[in-house]
C-alpha cells in the first residue's frame, strides 16, 4: 500500500522476474548480450541514485526480492512472469522453480505464472498439463521472439499456439501475458508485429491479453487492435521509467492509451529486476500531463488507482480493501468496438 | 591487400572518409525514418588505396545486440551499396559489430549473398514489405506533426476541420520540407492545393472520420518519435563518446535527450 496526500493505493505489480544471468549460468554469447542489453536499458533510463552495478543486475535471489519488492516497494501483491530463453542460459532465464517456490511460501503477496512453447508440440502440451497440476497457475507468459533450436520466434496465430489456447482454456489458464520481442519469423515483416495478438484475442474471446511493454515500439498497432477487442489489456512493464528520463513521451504514452483503450485496461508494472517499484509509484502517484499538452486530460487519482492496482487485481481475482475498491469508467471516446476488423490488414 | 608504400596522405584519407560519411548519409533506418549517419550509427570509416582502386572498409553499431535483424541486414547491405556506387571504389567491406547475428549478416554481405541467401529459412521472399510499411509510417508522422502544429498555433482551428487543410495552408519550415519528400517517396502529389491529410494512397476523410485519421497517426508520430529518442539514447549508453556522432533530433525532443552523464559501466565479472 502506498499512502500520499491522504489517498491509499493498493499496488499490483503485475511483471517481475527472478533472472539469472551470472556467467556460469549464460549459454553462449547470447546469454550475455541480453542480459547486457536490459542493463542498458536499466542504465538508460533509471535514476542516478537507483543504478544497480552490473553484477548486482546479474542474479538477485528470493531474498532481495522480497525486500525490493515489499519492504522498500509499496507492492501488495506481485505477479511472476517467467521469461524461460532456454537457448540462452543452461538453467533459463527466468528462474521457475525458484519463482514458484517463492510464490508457493507467499501466497498472499505473489502469483506464479508459468511459461510455454507451442514450438514443444505434443510433448510440451503434455509438460503443461503437468505443471499446471502442480503448480495451479492462472496465467502464462509467453515470449515470442524466444529461440528454439531452428526457430526464433513464432506467432500467436500459428495452429499450434491455439492448440495450448485450447488447453489453456480447458486448464483455467485465462491471463495470457504477452511478451513481443524482436520476433525472427517470417524475417520479411515487422518483427514487433502485434497483429496476431488481434487474431488470437479474437478467437479466444474468454482469455485475456496482456500485451507486456504496451506494444513498444508499436504503441500504435497496439492501440489500435487493444480498442477493437475488450479482452486485450496493456501492461506497462518498459513504459513505466520514461517518466523518469523523458517525461513528456511517457506523458503521451499513457495519454493515448487512455484515450484509446481506457483506464480499465491499463496494468502497473516494474518489470523488477529492470527497475524497482518503489521510484516508479512514488513518482507516477506524483506524475501530471504537461499543461500544454492540451491533446490529453489530466490524469485523475482514480486512474493511477486503477493503473497501479486495481486492474490487475481484478483480472486475478486479488483481494482488494473494500473501501479502496472503484467502479469501472464508461466506454472510450474511441467509440464501440468493430469486431468485423479484426486484423489490421491493408492499415 | 593494402600496401603501404601508396598510402596516400592522411589529408587525402580523411576527405575520402567524409566522402564515403556523406554517401552513408543516404542509407536510412527505415523504423526511425532517419540517416544512420545522424543516429550515430557508423562507428569508423576507413579508406585505403588498394591495386585497381579504394578499399572501403566501415563498421556500423546498433543501440542493443537484439535490434531488429531485418532492420540491421537493411541498413548494412544499403551502406555496401551506396559505397559500392561511389567512383573509384575497388572493394567494400561493411560490418556490424556486436550483434547476435553478426556473423550471419556479415558473411552474407561478404559473400554478396543477398536477403535469401544470408537468411536462408528465415527469409520468405524480400525486406520491400517491411520498407514500405516504414514509408507509410513515416508519412504518417510527417502528416501528423504539421497538422498538430497548425493546431497549436491556431486554437480557433478545430480538430475536425484539419481534413480540410491543404498543401498551402501550411507554413514553411522543417516540418513541411519533410512532409514534402515522403509524400515524393510515396508517390503522393506535392502541388499547393493537395489536401494534407491523406492515407499512402492519397485518399482524403470523410469529415466524421477526420478526428479519427488525425488520433491514429498522432499515436504513429509518438511512436517514432520515441522510438528514436530511446534508440538514440541506448547507443550512448552503449558506446561511450558515441553522443559526438550523433545529430540534434528536434522531433520529440526532451532536455534529457542529448545529456551525457551516464556512468561507465564494464559489463564483465570482476572477482
Amino acid at each position: 500500500m502506498y499512502t500520499k496526500d491522504g489517498e491509499n493505493y493498493f499496488i499490483v505489480d503485475a511483471h517481475i522476474a527472478l533472472w539469472d544471468a551470472r556467467p556460469e549460468n549464460q549459454r553462449n554469447i547470447h546469454g550475455k548480450q541480453f542480459i547486457d542489453c536490459f542493463y542498458d536499458y536499466h542504465r538508460n533510463l533509471s535514476p542516478a541514485e537507483q543504478l544497480w552495478t552490473y553484477e548486482e543486475y546479474l542474479y538477485q535471489g528470493g531474498q532481495r526480492l522480497m525486500k525490493d519488492i515489499f519492504e522498500d516497494g509499496y507492492v501488495d501483491h506481485a505477479i511472476f512472469q517467467p521469461a524461460y530463453l532456454g537457448e540462452f542460459y543452461k538453467n533459463g532465464f527466468g528462474q521457475i522453480e525458484e519463482s514458484y517456490a517463492l510464490a508457493a511460501a507467499h501466497p498472499t503477496q505473489l502469483t506464479y505464472n508459468h511459461c510455454f512453447d507451442p514450438r514443444n508440440g505434443e510433448a510440451g502440451l503434455d509438460q503443461l498439463r503437468a505443471d499446471h497440476e502442480r503448480m495451479n497457475f492462472k496465467g502464462v507468459k509467453l515470449y515470442t521472439a524466444e529461440w528454439n533450436g531452428d526457430s526464433r520466434g513464432y506467432k500467436l496465430s500459428d495452429p499450434w499456439t491455439y492448440r495450448y489456447f485450447e488447453e489453456c482454456r480447458k486448464l483455467g489458464v485465462k491471463n495470457i501475458h504477452v511478451h513481443k520481442g524482436p520476433t525472427i519469423r517470417p524475417l520479411d515483416r515487422d518483427a514487433f508485429d502485434v497483429s496476431d495478438v488481434d487474431h488470437a484475442a479474437t478467437d479466444f474471446t474468454d482469455l485475456n491479453f496482456v500485451v507486456e511493454h504496451v506494444g513498444l515500439p508499436r504503441l500504435e498497432d497496439f492501440c489500435w487492435i487493444a480498442t477493437q477487442e475488450p479482452n486485450v489489456h496493456g501492461g506497462l512493464a518498459v513504459a513505466m521509467p520514461f517518466m523518469h528520463t523523458r517525461p513528456r513521451y511517457f506523458a503521451q504514452i499513457i495519454g493515448e492509451l487512455i484515450y484509446w483503450i481506457g483506464e480499465d485496461r491499463i496494468q502497473f508494472s516494474s518489470d523488477y529486476a529492470l527497475w524497482t517499484p518503489r521510484w516508479l509509484i512514488e513518482a507516477f502517484v506524483d506524475f501530471q500531463i504537461p499543461e500544454d499538452m492540451t491533446e490529453y486530460a489530466p490524469l485523475t487519482i482514480d486512474q493511477k488507482k486503477k493503473i497501479l492496482g486495481l486492474n490487475a487485481a481484478k483480472m486475478y481475482d486479488i483481494p482488494v480493501p473494500e473501501a479502496l475498491r472503484l467502479p469501472d469508467a464508461e466506454e472510450t471516446a474511441t467509440g464501440p468496438r468493430q469486431p468485423d476488423r479484426a486484423d489490421l490488414a491493408g492499415v | 591487400m593494402t600496401d603501404v608504400q601508396t598510402l596516400p596522405a592522411p589529408r587525402a584519407v580523411l576527405l575520402e572518409c567524409e566522402d564515403v560519411r556523406h554517401a552513408l548519409h543516404a542509407v536510412q533506418d527505415p523504423e526511425l525514418d532517419e540517416p544512420i549517419t545522424d543516429l550515430g550509427f557508423v562507428r569508423s570509416i576507413d579508406v585505403t588505396r588498394g591495386v585497381g582502386g579504394l578499399v572501403v572498409s566501415v563498421h556500423l553499431r546498433l543501440p542493443t545486440s537484439f535490434c531488429s535483424p531485418n532492420f540491421a541486414y537493411l541498413m548494412a547491405s544499403d551502406s555496401k551499396d551506396a559505397i559500392a556506387a561511389m567512383e573509384g571504389v575497388e572493394k567494400v567491406v561493411v560490418e556490424l559489430d556486436d550483434h547476435h547475428d553478426s556473423d550471419l549478416i556479415n558473411a552474407g554481405l561478404a559473400a554478396d549473398a543477398g536477403y535469401r541467401g544470408t537468411f536462408r529459412h528465415e527469409a520468405e521472399d524480400s525486406l520491400d514489405e517491411l520498407r514500405w510499411t516504414f514509408r507509410k509510417k513515416a508519412h504518417t508522422a510527417a502528416m501528423e506533426r504539421c497538422l498538430t502544429e497548425l493546431l497549436r498555433a491556431d486554437r480557433d482551428l478545430a480538430e475536425t476541420d484539419v481534413g480540410g487543410i491543404r498543401l498551402a495552408d501550411l507554413s514553411a519550415g522543417r516540418s513541411k520540407t519533410a512532409l514534402l519528400r515522403r509524400r515524393e517517396t510515396l508517390g503522393l502529389p506535392t502541388h499547393p492545393n493537395a489536401v494534407v491529410l491523406v492515407d499512402h494512397e492519397g485518399h482524403t476523410y470523410a469529415p466524421e472520420a477526420v478526428s479519427m485519421a488525425l488520433r491514429r497517426a498522432r499515436s504513429t508520430r509518438i511512436s517514432i518519435d520515441g522510438n528514436a529518442h530511446f534508440c538514440r539514447g541506448l547507443l550512448r549508453t552503449r558506446y561511450a563518446g558515441s553522443e559526438a556522432d550523433q545529430s540534434v533530433r528536434p522531433e520529440g525532443a526532451e532536455p534529457t535527450s542529448h545529456h551525457t552523464l551516464l556512468p561507465v559501466a564494464v559489463k564483465e565479472i570482476h572477482p
